[in-house]
């Protein structure tokens, strides 16, 4: 029963790897079926973590760290808005500046204000996200065979972030599938002419599109700073925004496809840190680099239409115009 | 709001509405600064006493600088296509690469044979990272922002491997290559020229310097005096009034891309051959990045680029110097205010254009 020790562990791993991933894809779900192309869900991710490390450390609080991280996501989501909804500027240009804004920003402050070098201190207790036990995980791990384990490795013991991020995926799909908010966030990305004739402001439902695409950055990033570290590191999203870029644009735009790609990319990530310096037979030693670059190709080669064919919304990117 | 363009005297649009940007820009950096505690006034002091304030400082910038003018002019052709290229760091690490195995492999070769081939090579390494996500938006219909950015991670992994397990120094604990043959690097500047009687304090200053003005001319040329950069200008503008004209946008597309990755590559050419005489690991240092920052303020003309590649010499050899008075204060200061400059001169030109606009029509009307 060692493997399947293994399995979980390495399933577990996926699921505490994809957390962040999850998040900026839905973020940049809904941005992007409202058709505002958002390629600053890095700089959002990256500016929630320091916010929420150091409102968590201030504090005491991993739950303050989590409210400093959305507002800190959410400005930097309603500075995109200004620029790509209100000024109909480059939206691609606008994504780039708030990356940069947020790597040059957090290192900035939390040097300035800590001194170890862009880091925050570490936050114990109450300031992280502890991991929940869900209800029987012990119990069923002596009881029940096999799936029992799964119960408790893989889907018990993870912090609050992590179940509130899987709990986003479901409402995402639910309301933009479902509601009539929804309907008119995906219209607004296929033609948001039509929209405006049926008396409904672009601007507004864009700007709310905007402003949830922050929220959910800010969950990632605290995530990663409060939940999966211990405070935050220079560039720790390390390009975690980028990857659920692709795993959008692999999912075709869809929220549950999403959730697949993003637990592929997971899984992939934890193989690779698995597979560290190990040597299997008939391959030798294991370029983990290899591995790392996958998401990245395969996103390469999915746009291509070399294996099936991405379709974003019709608007994406085009600032809306009234009328001349 | 209307949504009718908003028309302003040549001179303004050229020279006034980036001054006022890169005015704003540097006024949020110093609000940072006050956010921080500390005097902003000083520290631009200190910054440019550090980058201006003497020979060697001069030289720090201006091999900075150097860096700058190439991923700025890379960003710049590109966008007279109407490409955007963000993946200027990829290219560089291409060309990197592509030029170490160059170097390497040209150890027998004397000094006037193997830098213009490793300066070949680079160029070529930059294209051809660049070529690809210019083929696939002319072929296959997929989005060259997008494929640029996955390039970028996809080189940087790359280069990781290479250095591990291909090209790396053996024995070497940190990720890089043997040194390069002593008669396949560039020449610093001070020893080129010494011959000449000036005597100059050693820097990282050297002969790319020479490279990167005569990438500014060339690209003045290409694109305003040639019948190919006419083609790339046609189709930045209106790829359909292109396609009807005879010029197809499909080829334009790959071959700008391609142009844009070899400029990208003079990044390479800098820092590995000129200064550092191996290939290292995250030798870019987000330079690419900044360079759009520099094509955006320089208008994507050359004399803009080679200006703004200038002031963000200034801010970063002065940022360095800074960061050594007030440890608050970290060149990361420089990164912010390339960010905080793509937002005002990128993506919120409608507002400033408006800005300038406005302040101009009072002062008509008030005179």
């Amino acid at each position: 029963m060692d493997w399947l020790q293994t399995l979980a562990v390495v399933l577990d791993s996926t699921i505490r790897l994809s957390v962040p991933l999850i998040c900026a894809a839905m973020a940049g779900l809904w941005s992007e079926r409202a058709g505002v192309v958002d390629i600053g869900l890095e700089g959002k991710m990256l500016i929630a973590a320091f916010a929420s490390a150091v409102a968590a450390f201030a504090s005491g609080s991993a739950w303050i760290g989590l409210g400093a991280g959305v507002l800190a996501a959410l400005a930097l989501a309603l500075v995109h808005g200004f620029a790509a909804i209100t000024w109909r500027g480059n939206q691609i240009v606008s994504g780039v500046a708030i990356n940069m804004l947020a790597a040059g920003l957090t290192v900035i402050l939390g040097n300035a204000w800590y001194g170890q070098g862009g880091r925050t201190p570490s936050l114990e207790g109450a300031a992280r996200f502890g991991e929940l036990t869900l209800p029987f995980a012990r119990w069923a791990r002596e009881h029940v065979p096999i799936l029992g384990l799964f119960y408790d490795e893989v889907i018990s013991g993870h912090s609050a972030p992590a179940y509130l991020a899987f709990l986003c995926v479901l409402l995402t799909a639910f309301v933009l599938k479902r509601t009539r908010f929804g309907l008119r966030i995906r219209a607004v990305g296929e033609n948001p002419a039509a929209v405006d004739t049926a008396g409904i402001s672009v601007a507004r439902l864009r700007y709310g599109a905007v402003a949830i695409c922050g929220l959910l950055c800010g969950l990632g990033g605290t995530y990663l700073a409060a939940a999966q570290s211990a405070g935050f590191l220079p560039h720790m999203t390390a390009g975690r925004g980028f990857i659920a870029l692709a795993a959008v644009i692999f999912a075709n735009w869809r929220p549950w496809p999403a959730l697949g790609a993003c637990l592929l990319f997971g899984l992939l990530d934890a193989v690779a840190i698995r597979l560290q310096g190990v040597t299997l037979p008939g391959i030798g030693l294991v370029p983990v680099e290899a591995i790392q670059a996958l998401p990245y190709v395969m996103t390469v080669v999915l746009l291509a239409g070399f294996i099936g064919k991405a379709t974003p919304p019709r608007a994406s990117g085009l600032p809306y115009v009234k009328e001349r | 709001m209307s949504a009718a363009p908003i028309e302003l005297p040549r001179w303004a649009d050229v020279a006034l509405v980036p001054l006022v940007s890169v005015a704003a820009a540097l006024l949020v950096a110093g609000l940072v600064v006050i956010g921080i505690g500390e005097n902003p006034l000083e520290a631009t002091a200190l910054m440019l006493r550090g980058a201006l304030g003497s020979a060697e400082g001069i030289g720090f910038t201006l091999y900075y600088a150097t860096n700058f003018i190439f991923t700025g002019l890379a960003v710049a052709v590109a966008f007279h296509a109407g490409l955007f290229n963000i993946g200027g760091e990829g290219q560089a690490t291409a060309a990197g690469i592509a030029m170490a195995f160059a170097c390497l492999g040209l150890s027998w070769a004397p000094g006037f044979i193997a830098v213009p081939l490793a300066i070949l090579a680079a160029a070529a390494g930059g294209a051809l990272w660049a070529f690809i996500p210019g083929w696939l938006q002319a072929k296959r219909g997929s989005h060259v922002v997008i494929t640029t950015i996955m390039l970028n991670f996809v080189a940087a992994t790359l280069i990781v491997y290479l250095l591990r397990e291909v090209i790396g120094k053996p024995g070497s604990m940190q990720p890089e290559t043997p040194d390069f043959p002593a008669q396949a690097v560039l020449t610093p500047m001070h020893q080129l020229l010494a011959p000449f009687g000036l005597r100059l304090p050693p820097t990282p200053l050297n002969s790319a310097l020479l490279l990167a003005l005569l990438s500014l001319f060339a690209v003045w040329l290409l694109i305003w005096r040639t019948r190919l950069g006419y083609a790339i200008r046609t189709v930045g503008a209106n790829p359909r009034a292109a396609a009807y004209a005879g010029i197809s946008p499909a080829a334009v597309t790959m071959v700008a891309m391609a142009i844009s990755g070899a400029l990208a590559g003079g990044l390479a050419v800098n820092e590995a051959l000129g200064v550092q005489h191996r290939l290292v690991l995250d030798f870019t240092a987000g330079y690419g990045f900044v360079g759009i920052a520099v094509a955006l303020m320089g208008r994507g003309h050359p004399v803009g680029v080679g200006l703004a590649a200038l002031l963000f010499g200034v801010l970063y050899q002065g940022g360095a110097e800074l960061s050594f008075d007030k440890p608050a204060i970290t060149r990361d200061m420089v990164v912010v205010i390339g960010g905080v400059l793509i937002l005002f001169a990128g993506a919120l030109d409608g507002l400033f254009r408006r800005l300038v606009a406005g302040v101009l029509r009072s002062g008509r009307s008030g005179a």
